[in-house]
């Protein structure tokens, strides 16, 4: 009987040895679960989740200090890959209105060189020098919207992404049926009529944008 | 509804066609489909008047669109380049007829999405002379590069419906040899005639073509696979490559079974391999081409003509007069519709392409273009409304029509979770749209719909990944860049410190030798004490021309002395002057005691006394400024 504790208590104290001496030897620098977080989230450092950027809220939420559902750029589809990485429950997302995607502009009338807004900047989208025009990067800008703020003559807008032919999506089908919706009677669409109904144009901003 | 699903259908060996000496496989699944080609094939081709206005798409092609080469207001001649390729995967775009281009504008065009694309608008004069076109080549004697680049040049793209840059496509590389060449003119899907037409009228162009194929692949064969409902243009194909006299060319009869056209599965009959998932048929030694992109490569080759015009078929029942057309690129839709009769009835359906594929059309305004094959109008009793979509059960009969192996219930489930990743798993960029699951679904689920906005969510997906991938390198160099400049402004602080005290340690060793303590206080004073005495001298010099110095040059030491009390006495009286002037800016004092020490003793005594009083007018303005700005602002 003796003899099996002291065995077990020997095996305990070999095993704790190999523990402690692997946790020194194998020790990772960082934080490798903030690293797969951060991959994971949009990098817009726009700081809508209250911490300012992307990586101090990777770091919080694998140490587990914030919510996974803070991430408003990220919406839906980051909070559930969030809760897929280190295994929560996927959270509500209250009430988020979906914006959409929208990049940066500056009126270049409006504009009078104080590079307030290149200091904000997250990603340097924004070019410039003092009292000369500052414009942004279109391909650049991430839509983080930190600059409008500090704008001191409010000439920052945020303009919508035109979709194209290239970033058009299929929609998620509905519960309508397969033919689409009811038959279209006679096809009473003419040229002339398509025109004046006016199909979705590119803006010629498309162009720039990525 | 006709399906067919033989579970033994792996073990069995094709039936061997009468007539046919090849073997022949199976791919797993497929359906049967009325093929509704006598609605159209009996009627024989006719070329469409030209039209009024020519609306000609800038992407037509997989790859980046052309970059238009003429302005508003050009004229044009039939032929002409209007655009050019823009990289390796695109391709060039050609005036389909001689007039003036009116507008380079977004117009609508056959697009699931409905929306706009630019497009270059062309009013046609009608005289429909021709551009000077290049030179025809003897393609026996050419290298491959240079039949490459006529392709290229000549604006050929895939005709069956994917139009591929061809001469991409026709340039596997060194290390995948090519084997087989394979035709399609399966021509599987139903309602669509104009390839039947086209291998019945233009064989000895399509034999041309596949010969100048197989030159420029180094292949030792050439299979033109036709499906066994089109007999006229099987025979008409085996006159030609009679006449050719070239043993590596073989037509072969299939089956007819949708979707035998489906490259991948055109090759599984012919020869039994399998294009590798993710994969593309060169690394199996096969290059599929369209017999229609062989007849143009015939023409560019051989007449130097380029892609301008394509054979469309207008079928389906709400038309009054099926048939085909030769019809110019940019042509409307509406323009085919009118020399086929107009509609007769009503329209439920309007599609560009058939009605397993095809794409829906909102308005008949849309320009055909290089990959548009059919104008189909569909009546109600033709496409049925199949009802609302109801719940899966489960039969899994799709997956045993479909013709890749998918299992599109699998697939259906994780789509409709948004599990994105779940779906690839079950190889959905293998899925070809064909339809077949859709089709013999007893619950009437759009299958396709589903797999269609899974893939294009997870190519939005990867693009947004790679957008913060690279938002994230670009904050990272930014707070960089921001250390850096952190870093480099504490180490000029540092090193301005430094140049302070070693200053220090110099001077008192220099003026008062028995100063020479450790004490810092002791070394400021005397730093402060020295600094004195060379504003003295200076001031000494300054303060009375001619008669001070030679004053302060007499060896007598009294003298020296008085002109000491003197200099400082006028000193403290400047120093006065100066504070007074000096209203509100702070550092100014504290700079003076720190520029005395740095300044050198000025060679000219008066230039000295000038400037100082500059500098004494501009410290005046610019406080004045300070005040006014602060009152105003």
């Amino acid at each position: 009987m003796l003899i099996a504790i002291l065995a077990i208590a020997a095996l305990a104290a070999l095993f704790g040895v190999l523990l402690g001496y692997s946790a020194i030897r194998f020790h990772i620098d960082g934080d490798p679960i903030a690293d797969q977080a951060e991959a994971l989230l949009p990098q817009s450092q726009c700081g809508q989740c209250g911490y300012p950027g992307c990586r101090p809220y990777a770091e919080a939420v694998a140490k587990g200090e914030a919510e996974i559902n803070l991430c408003i750029p990220g919406g839906e589809a980051t909070m559930l890959e969030l809760a897929d990485l280190l295994g929560r429950e996927p959270a509500d997302m209250g009430e988020i209105v979906e914006k959409p995607k929208a990049k940066a502009r500056i009126d270049e009338k409006v504009c009078i060189g104080c590079t307030k807004c290149l200091q904000t900047c997250p990603v340097d989208a924004i070019v410039g020098a003092t009292k000369q025009l500052h414009a942004i990067i279109n391909s650049e800008c991430t839509g983080c919207e930190l600059c409008v703020s500090s704008c001191p003559v409010d000439c920052i807008h945020m303009v919508p992404i035109p979709e194209t032919l290239a970033t058009w999506k299929w929609p998620y089908p509905t519960s309508l049926p397969a033919g689409q919706g009811a038959g279209v009677s006679a096809l009473a669409l003419t040229a002339g009529e398509a025109a004046a109904s006016g199909g979705r144009s590119q803006d010629e901003d498309q162009r720039e944008a990525a | 509804m006709n399906t067919r699903f033989d579970p033994d259908w792996a073990a069995k060996p094709a039936q061997p066609i009468p007539g046919n000496k090849r073997k022949l496989w199976h791919f797993h699944g497929g359906i049967h489909v009325p093929d509704e080609k006598s609605l159209s094939n009996g009627r024989a081709l006719r070329p469409l008047p030209l039209p009024a206005e020519l609306v000609i798409p800038l992407q037509q092609h997989i790859g980046a669109p052309a970059r238009p080469k003429v302005g508003v207001g050009d004229q044009v001649l039939r032929g002409q380049v209007i655009a050019e390729a823009q990289g390796y995967i695109s391709s060039p775009i050609h005036a389909s007829s001689s007039g003036t281009v009116i507008a380079i504008e977004p117009r609508a065009v056959p697009h699931p999405s409905g929306m706009h694309s630019p497009c270059v608008v062309i009013a046609t004069d009608g005289d429909d002379r021709w551009a000077e076109l290049p030179e025809p080549i003897d393609f026996e004697a050419a290298d491959a590069a240079t039949l490459r680049e006529r392709i290229r040049q000549s604006g050929i793209v895939g005709m069956g419906g994917a139009s591929f840059p061809t001469n991409v496509k026709l340039n596997p590389g060194k290390d995948q040899p090519i084997s087989t060449l394979i035709l399609n003119g399966a021509e599987c899907e139903p309602y669509i005639t104009c390839d039947d037409l086209l291998m019945r009228e233009r064989a000895a162009d399509i034999i041309e073509g596949a010969r100048i194929m197989l030159h420029m692949l180094g292949a030792p064969e050439c299979l033109i696979g036709v499906e066994d409902n089109k007999p006229e243009a099987i025979e008409a194909l085996r006159l030609e490559a009679t006449l050719a006299d070239d043993a590596r060319l073989h037509v072969v009869e299939i089956p007819t079974l949708y979707p035998s056209g489906g490259e991948k599965q055109l090759i599984r009959i012919l020869t039994g391999k399998e294009v590798p998932t993710h994969g593309i048929p060169a690394q199996v030694g096969i290059v599929c081409q369209n017999v229609g992109t062989a007849a143009a490569v015939a023409d560019a080759v051989l007449r130097g003509i380029p892609l301008i015009e394509r054979w469309v078929t207008v079928t389906g029942r709400a038309i009054a007069e099926p048939q085909n057309f030769r019809v110019r690129i940019g042509t409307p839709a509406a323009d085919l519709v009118a020399a086929a009769g107009g509609y007769s009835g009503e329209v439920t359906k309007l599609l560009a392409g058939g009605p397993m594929m095809g794409l829906r059309l909102q308005t008949d305004a849309v320009p055909v273009t290089k990959s548009f094959n059919c104008v189909l109008a569909l009546t109600g009793v033709e496409s049925p409304d199949p009802g609302p979509a109801l719940a899966c059960i489960r039969c899994g009969t799709c997956a045993d029509h479909c013709p890749v192996s998918l299992l599109p219930q699998q697939m259906y489930w994780h789509a409709r979770a948004k599990d994105l990743d779940k779906v690839q798993d079950y190889n959905l960029f293998d899925c070809i749209e064909c339809g077949c699951c859709a089709h013999v679904c007893p619950s009437h689920i759009p299958l396709v719909q589903y797999y269609r906005y899974a893939k294009t969510e997870v190519w939005a997906r990867e693009k947004e990944k790679r957008a913060s991938e690279h938002a994230k390198e670009r904050h990272a160099a930014r707070e960089a860049r921001l250390e850096r400049l952190e870093r480099e402004r504490q180490a000029k602080l540092r090193k301005k410190k430094e140049a302070i005290t070693p200053k220090a340690k110099a001077a008192p060793a220099a003026g008062k030798p028995a100063d020479a303590s450790t004490d810092a206080d002791e070394a400021r004073k005397a730093k402060i004490r020295a600094a004195r005495e060379r504003a003295a001298a200076k001031k000494a010099a300054e303060g009375a021309p001619a008669p001070a110095a030679a004053e302060a040059a007499p060896s007598d030491a009294d003298e020296a002395r008085k002109a000491k009390i003197r200099a400082a006495r006028e000193r403290a009286a400047a120093k006065k002057a100066a504070a007074e002037a000096e209203a509100t800016p702070a550092e100014k004092p504290a700079e003076k005691p720190a520029d005395a020490p740095t300044q050198d003793t000025p060679a000219d005594p008066e230039a000295d006394a000038a400037r100082k009083a500059k500098i004494r007018a501009a410290r005046e303005r610019a406080a004045a400024k300070k005040a006014a700005m602060e009152a105003g602002g």
